[in-house]
């Protein structure tokens, strides 16, 4: 039994040095080579594509009804028979009414991550006429901003078509 | 139309992967592929092993279980240690007993239980150097066992099973080491963070919003954490956070690698117990039943949200959307919750506590099925070859004759160690739970009231005795009672498992074979097929129905109250 616990010491100082240090080394190397951006976390001048931020509509587009704090991810987890959740969409739905946007289940529900960078074409197209007023800028204009932004399904069949949040309201600062 | 294209595509990708990789193990594992000899061979040489000599089911399962307590201490000295050790730009302080006991414990048994949010307690050494480490060692050690197992069927009168550190070592480096080098670079190209360059601050002039965003050398892990079934994320959100699993792709690649053992090891089985034949039907019955509960899923998760829609909002196109995200849609994201449920990995990338009471239940039942669908790496083949000796035994009764299979003769020594390890994971999941909801400490846990606040608790042991780790993530989980019990249910459904698996790997390789005769009953059928699902959803069904009932069930029942 000795003789296996000495191994078990053995192996243990092997496999962190293999694995818990040389492995993460190599594939952060390998990722700073070739996908920089990506694996410095996507950074653009404003904040990372791949995390979700609060905007106040009805100036910009908003996205998930989430915290979006990411140093604590996660999700509200309400359960769907929950009175306490119910509440919290109902004071959600009156916010989004009064900016002159009609409510979508993505707008008013929160995400997985809790800081769910997108929203889908439809919840960006349902704040179009809000956000177009607000700003001074015609309808079309803004639909066709959105457009442009849509990117579509990966490969033609995995996941939603999506817009990002972040990316959508830089086109829009843009266009001032 | 877009799942339909996933699951035909997914389909084809796993019958090839079903194909060679299980081919491939089992070169590995009967030390047919040499390749890397100049990485297996130091390694041996360190830990004073000949990689030749084989062991006796004992000394088998002394070396898991010496590695696996020098495993414990290692992690559970380095998290307590943690604000003392390098590697930690966030300057985190040492996480405290009761949970490094319960982490330690929950990555060394491949369950990736998680009481904590990783970007706000785990340094990076902690992430890379105790608990990813513990995600290929554990996957190996799970491997190793069910390999074990499957000689004890092929061998013929042999005194041993194998050797315990070549298989550990050789699952490593000609396995998991391997392809997660290749799926790490893939999670990164999508954009998985792999940096070490620690937190970064940004201001957005638009909105004013300023931001500290946690960094780290996450993809890395992403790609061994799905590969070997662990599930333990770096951000508390998990495979939701974008970070982990920035998209679609990434999402459906990482239900292809953590099913990618699980399915492949059956057809490992069938080729080192010659019979192409008896692995199939064995992994039959596992696409049967993952096949079921991932219809179930995606039926469930298309209906509506009853609290969305009582609030006003009745138009649900696209089905429930609360704790989901929209890069990935609804059916990719319970598709996902599905696979990792019914592997051990448990990972998520949507709300498990904010889906409809049916998909509760699936991704609840799934796991309280014994996980055989296909299960964890290793441990769902050796735990559903105990649910097939079940079977033969039972078959065995209706005929009256000594069952057989494989060859062997199945007794009674062989059946009561796989009671044993059949049902031990339901009386530590159904005693644990009723502590818990007698007591104060338990019941302060939960988020929801009513039925999906004991489902909250109910969830949470089954999770941890299954070592799947996924969570109705309500439950505040952090507190001295979950930590302690978790970490005893964790290692319970581990060890009480893979002994007797050990134990009859050594029984059934000491015997020869008997002849068949025309009183035989065949194991490669469709009918055998038939009886393992039977035996599988009755033994399920029986300890688990009381139970669900107080919980999903009630709740989809009582469909105009809300708690």
């Amino acid at each position: 039994m000795l003789v296996q616990i000495r191994r078990a010491v053995v192996i243990s100082v092997i496999f962190f040095l293999l694995l818990g240090l040389a492995y993460p080394a190599v594939e952060t190397l390998v990722g700073n080579v070739f996908f920089s951006h990506q694996a410095g976390g996507s950074l653009t001048a404003n904040g990372s594509t791949l995390v979700g931020q609060q905007w106040t509509g009805p100036k910009w587009f908003q996205g998930r009804d989430d915290p979006d704090n990411p140093g604590a991810t996660g999700s509200a987890n309400w359960g769907p028979r929950s009175e306490a959740f119910v509440k919290i969409l109902e004071a959600r739905i009156y916010l989004l009414r009064s900016e002159g946007i009609t409510p979508t289940a993505d707008l008013v529900t929160g995400s997985g991550s809790g800081v769910d960078p997108d929203i889908s074409p439809a919840d960006a197209y349902a704040q179009a006429a809000a956000v177009a007023k607000a700003n001074g800028l015609s309808h079309g204009v803004v639909r066709r901003l959105i457009a442009s932004q849509v990117v579509g399904s990966q490969f033609g069949f995995l996941g939603n078509s999506y817009v990002n949040v972040l990316q959508l309201n830089e086109a829009l600062a843009r266009l001032h | 139309m877009n799942l339909t294209w996933t699951l035909v595509i997914f389909a084809v990708v796993m019958i090839l992967i079903w194909r060679f990789l299980g081919s491939y193990l089992a070169a590995v594992y009967e030390g047919r592929v040499r390749y890397l000899r100049f990485v297996e061979g130091p390694i041996y040489r360190l830990i004073g092993v000949d990689p030749e000599v084989e062991q006796s089911w004992q000394r088998y399962a002394g070396s898991v279980i010496s590695y696996s307590a020098v495993a414990i201490l290692v992690v559970y000295g380095m998290l307590r240690l943690q604000g003392s050790l390098p590697l930690n730009p966030q300057h985190l302080g040492a996480v405290g007993p009761a949970l490094s006991w319960n982490t330690a414990i929950s990555f060394l048994t491949n369950t990736n239980w998680q009481a904590y949010s990783g970007e706000s307690t785990m340094s990076y050494l902690s992430q890379m150097g105790a608990l990813a480490v513990q995600n290929f060692a554990s996957a190996s050690v799970g491997i190793a066992v069910a390999i074990a197992l499957v000689r004890g069927f092929a061998r013929r009168g042999s005194p041993t099973i194998g050797n315990f550190w070549v298989d550990l070592v050789r699952g490593v480096v000609y396995v998991l080491l391997p392809i997660s080098l290749v799926a790490a670079v893939i999670f990164i190209g999508q954009g998985a963070i792999q940096t070490f360059a620690g937190p970064v601050t940004i201001h957005d002039a638009l909105n004013h919003v300023t931001q500290v965003i946690p960094r780290g050398p996450f993809g890395s892990q992403e790609a061994i954490k799905q590969l070997g079934t662990n599930g333990g994320g770096t951000y508390n959100a998990n495979g939701a956070t974008p970070f982990e699993n920035p998209t679609a792709f990434t999402n459906f690649l990482s239900i292809v690698l953590l099913l990618a053992i699980p399915f492949a090891l059956t057809y490992t089985f069938g080729k080192m117990v010659g019979s192409f034949r008896q692995g199939v039907s064995v992994v039959a019955a596992m696409i049967i039943l993952f096949g079921a509960w991932v219809a179930m899923g995606e039926i469930a998760e298309h209906g509506t949200n009853p609290a969305i829609a009582k609030a006003g909002l009745t138009f649900q196109p696209g089905g429930n959307v609360e704790g989901k995200e929209v890069r990935f849609g609804v059916s990719d994201s319970i598709f996902y919750n599905v696979a990792s449920t019914q592997t051990s990995t448990g990972s998520v990338d949507a709300a498990n506590d904010s889906l409809t009471p049916i998909g509760g239940f699936t991704v609840l039942t799934g796991m309280m099925l014994g996980e055989v669908s296909p299960g964890g790496t290793g441990s769902g083949l050796y735990t559903i070859l105990l649910f097939a000796i079940i079977t033969v035994f039972i078959g065995g009764l209706m005929v009256g004759r000594t069952p057989e299979f494989l060859g062997k003769k199945i007794q009674s020594k062989e059946v009561k160690l796989a009671a044993l390890g059949v049902l031990i994971m339901p009386i530590v999941v159904l005693m644990l739970t009723g502590i818990a909801v007698s007591i104060h400490a338990g019941r302060v846990g939960p988020l929801n009231h009513g039925p999906h606040g004991f489902t909250e608790i109910l969830y949470a042991f089954t999770s941890m005795a299954n070592n799947n780790g996924s969570a109705f993530a309500g439950l505040n989980a952090n507190t001295a009672f979950y930590n302690v019990a978790g970490g005893i249910a964790m290692l319970l459904g581990r060890f009480v498992v893979m002994i007797p698996c050990l134990a009859m790997a050594g029984v059934l390789a000491a015997k020869q074979a008997v002849p068949a005769s025309v009183g035989t009953f065949k194991t490669d059928t469709p009918m055998f097929t038939g009886l393992l699902l039977g035996v599988i959803l009755i033994v399920g069904a029986l300890t688990f129905f009381p139970a669900v009932s107080l919980g999903p069930i009630v709740e989809q029942l009582l469909s105009r109250k809300f708690f």
